[in-house]
């Protein structure tokens, strides 16, 4: 009844080929951005912002970056920390040795070299493909892993190998309160986001999807392999430099190589399989879902006051969330963005389904 | 912006109080506890949790709380992992009347993360025996507070001790030393001293890094045999220990010629090797295993009531006993802090001054009954380790013996590698150093 289309004309093709052609989705949207910019810094609390909403943004970011990849290139990588890991770097050696730049420019210039490197370690996704692809890109992250544990010029001889940085600096604006991080990071997803959202919508896109749905079809109608597959390796890999970058210096602080091991590889993995291959909303809610429910499951017991031991709620935590992924595999394989398309097409129908 | 703090501020007290209604009456003290009693590192992580969870029950039930003040406390569960550890920060420093007193992080990878928001937070990170070493020096790192002893300490005194041994550091020379260390901040963090010491005495030395969580180790073992080094130091967690010593029996490398760091000699580590551990070294760290009048008072007031939190037989080990230490110094912080900021529960900021003037004597650990289990610890805003000597123990089959020591770590090594430490970190952080000496 509310969310119905049925009068909305359009006359021109750019009014069909809005981001979102729906008026109340439209409304729906300035609504949540109002609320996530204006509302939530001042009403949430530390915790929130320290440990869910922060984490939440930069992963999310890293999500879209691996989904573009995964979801709308088909090209597996389990090696995507590395990359996130190459932005984190990159970002500590330009502020170290070139102190005068500003960070918006640190942060284009690693995600630029986490694209470099993604993109090295693409090529040999021109010659094999699914799994055997996949196990390539593990390549990438034991490479990384090694080669910042080992080489020491990266994190400037530290004597433990952890690196520390200085608050970020943006034009005078020191963001250092958890408040301006997060509208900070959350300007950065929601210009990324939109990004993201006109790439795929557009030839880059279509030439990804076209390659993902059956490469020789795709090579027939003139799509080059080499150009798709390595401009999406290049791009997810800018995507998840950025967030790498953003995850260092905005939300550790200091780190060293293991933030960026393997679990958090699969990690993002998990997140855009349970969210949703091919769908950018879908590495929200896949973000979502993994950072977020460990922490509710954990704290659950504790809320409701049921006397339990810290190693009961640990192993509690792991069964029910092992539990919840199957479940929601079973229930919908597409991921949750597929749930929430089918509530939408319910909606629309609402309270008169065929 | 200080509109924004407030109301943020306004809105922690409000979610603190909201979800600490039950711990919200005036009078206490709220002790978070970060524990890891789940993952590969749990047969280690119980125990040191058992300890420190158990003396802050003794506090309440034989003495009421400190000076009348009550101790509340709340574990959270990190499994060693950074990120949870963050998030455990997180979610337990606002509660409590007063807020957290100070965390015990239980893991180098999580003090490297909270160090950062410790000052803005204004509560005191204690590492009894482990985190940064140049977090002795207390004008940069003003909330950290390694006490007891660092990892250049624990290096320090084991070549000291192999000096020893051999008739004179001087005899070092020409000798080879393998670390086969647990490739983290942790492992890492003896590397430097030992490369200084190395320069000194000419030894050579070997860095053998064991990828988390160490269950994999043959690679490293073989790279013994081929070596043969000298001596073996093992700066290993959790799993990795015992694997390590395994590893060793394996490869027949002699187990007396192998010293662990303090975190790698516990019943734990040695007892899965059975027989095959005899002989074996580690370090003891302030309290060794056993038995004293505060274990008394323990079972007495704690175990008896069917109160304690592991099994009884635990008791005395030597993680249990240094999770009692840890909880009795932090205690003893906070007592002394109530020397000046009064009887009552007292803020993070005010625990920090407790424990830079942490000054507990001989007389105060035999009126604690820590007779023989404890050193003296006194620190000062230059030197927040507060002491740094630790004995070597063996183990013969069945029980830890001490063997040898105590040494002190030779601050005219140490000292200077602190001081540019330090400074590099003040400098990457773009940190002012607090004049030593004004509060």
């Amino acid at each position: 009844m509310l969310y119905r289309e049925n009068g909305q004309f359009k006359s021109t093709y750019r009014a069909d080929q809005q981001m979102l052609p729906i008026v109340q989705d439209r409304w729906l949207m300035l609504a949540l951005l109002a609320v996530a910019f204006l509302v939530v810094p001042f009403a949430a609390s530390n915790y929130l912002f320290l440990s869910i909403l922060i984490p939440f943004l930069i992963l999310t970011l890293a999500a879209i970056g691996l989904n573009l990849l995964v979801g709308y290139c088909g090209q597996i990588s389990i090696g995507h920390a590395a990359f996130m890991a190459v932005g984190a770097y990159a970002a500590y050696n330009l502020v170290l040795r070139v102190p005068q730049l500003n960070f918006l420019v640190v942060l284009v210039l690693a995600g630029l070299i986490a694209a470099a490197v993604g993109m090295l370690f693409g090529i040999p996704s021109l010659r094999i493909k699914g799994l055997y692809l996949a196990v390539a890109t593990l390549a990438a992250q034991f490479f990384m892993d090694w080669l910042f544990a080992r080489v020491k010029w990266f994190t400037d001889y530290a004597h433990s190998g952890s690196v520390s940085t200085a608050p970020v600096e943006l034009f005078g604006w020191r963001i250092d309160t958890p408040s301006e991080k997060y509208v900070f990071l959350l300007g950065v997803l929601v210009v990324f986001t939109v990004l993201a959202k006109n790439l795929v919508r557009g030839h880059i896109g279509r030439a990804w999807m076209a390659t993902r749905d059956m490469d020789v079809a795709a090579e027939v109608i003139g799509i080059r392999p080499v150009y798709a597959k390595l401009t999406a390796f290049g791009v997810s890999s800018f995507y998840c430099g950025v967030a790498g970058a953003l995850w260092g210096f905005v939300h550790l602080g200091s780190w060293e190589p293991l933030a960026f091991n393997l679990t958090v590889s699969l990690n993002l993995l998990f997140m855009i399989i349970i969210g949703g291959m091919g769908s950018v909303l879908g590495s929200y809610f896949g973000a979502a879902f993994i950072i977020m429910l460990p922490i509710l499951l954990n704290q659950i017991p504790l809320l409701l006051g049921v006397p339990i031991s810290t190693a009961m709620a640990a192993h509690l935590e792991f069964m029910i969330f092992g539990a919840l992924i199957i479940f929601f595999l079973i229930v919908e394989p597409n991921g949750l963005a597929r749930l929430w398309a089918i509530g939408k097409e319910k909606l629309r129908l609402w309270p008169f389904p065929h | 912006m200080k509109a924004k703090t407030g109301l943020l501020c306004a809105a922690i007290v409000a979610a603190a109080t909201a979800s600490g209604a039950a711990l919200a009456q005036a009078n206490e003290q709220f002790f978070p506890v970060l524990v890891y009693r789940t993952g590969p590192y749990a047969p280690n992580g119980v125990p040191f949790a058992n300890g420190y969870v158990d003396y802050l029950k003794l506090v309440n039930a034989r003495d009421g709380g400190i000076n009348g003040v009550k101790i509340t406390f709340e574990e959270c569960e990190t499994g060693y992992a950074t990120d949870r550890g963050v998030e455990c920060y997180e979610r337990l420093k606002g509660k409590g009347p007063t807020g957290a007193t100070a965390f015990h992080p239980l893991s180098t990878g999580i003090t490297f993360a909270v160090t950062d928001k410790a000052p803005g937070d204004r509560i005191p990170i204690i590492t009894a025996g482990y985190g940064r070493a140049d977090s002795v020096d207390g004008s940069v790192f003003s909330w950290n507070f390694p006490l007891g002893g660092t990892y250049w300490s624990a290096a320090d005194i084991l070549i000291q001790h192999l000096g020893k041994l051999n008739g004179g550091l001087d005899k070092l020379s020409g000798k080879k030393i393998a670390l086969v260390y647990h490739d983290s901040p942790y492992g890492k963090e003896p590397i430097a001293l030992l490369q200084e010491r190395a320069k000194m005495h000419k030894y050579e030395l070997l860095l053998l890094p064991v990828t988390h969580p160490g269950v994999e180790q043959k690679a490293t073992w073989l790279q013994i045999r081929q070596q043969r080094p000298d001596y073996v130091f093992l700066w290993g967690w959790g799993v990795m220990n015992s694997t390590s010593i395994k590893e060793a029996v394996a490869t027949g490398y002699p187990r007396d010629k192998m010293y662990g760091v303090w975190w790698s000699g516990a019943e734990p580590d040695v007892t899965p090797a059975g027989d095959g551990s005899k002989g074996y070294h580690a370090l003891q760290f302030l309290a060794g295993a056993g038995q004293g009048q505060v274990h008394k008072d323990l079972l007495r007031h704690v175990y008896d009531k069917g109160e304690g939190t592991g099994n009884k037989e635990d008791v005395g080990q030597v993680l249990y006993n240094r999770g009692l230490v840890s909880a009795m110094m932090t205690v003893e912080a906070v007592r002394q802090a109530q020397t000046k900021y009064g009887k009552k529960p007292l803020k993070g900021e005010e625990v920090r001054w407790g424990l830079e003037n942490l000054s507990i004597d001989a007389g105060t650990i035999k009126k604690l009954g820590f007779e023989g289990y404890m050193t003296p610890v006194k620190t000062s805003c230059g030197d927040h380790e507060g002491a740094r000597t630790a004995g070597v123990q063996t183990w013969d089959g069945k029980k830890w013996n001490h063997t040898a020591g105590p040494y002190e770590a030779d601050m005219k090594i140490i000292g200077p590698m602190i001081k540019a430490s330090a400074e590099k970190y003040a400098s990457e952080k773009k940190l002012t150093r607090q004049e030593c000496g004004k509060n």
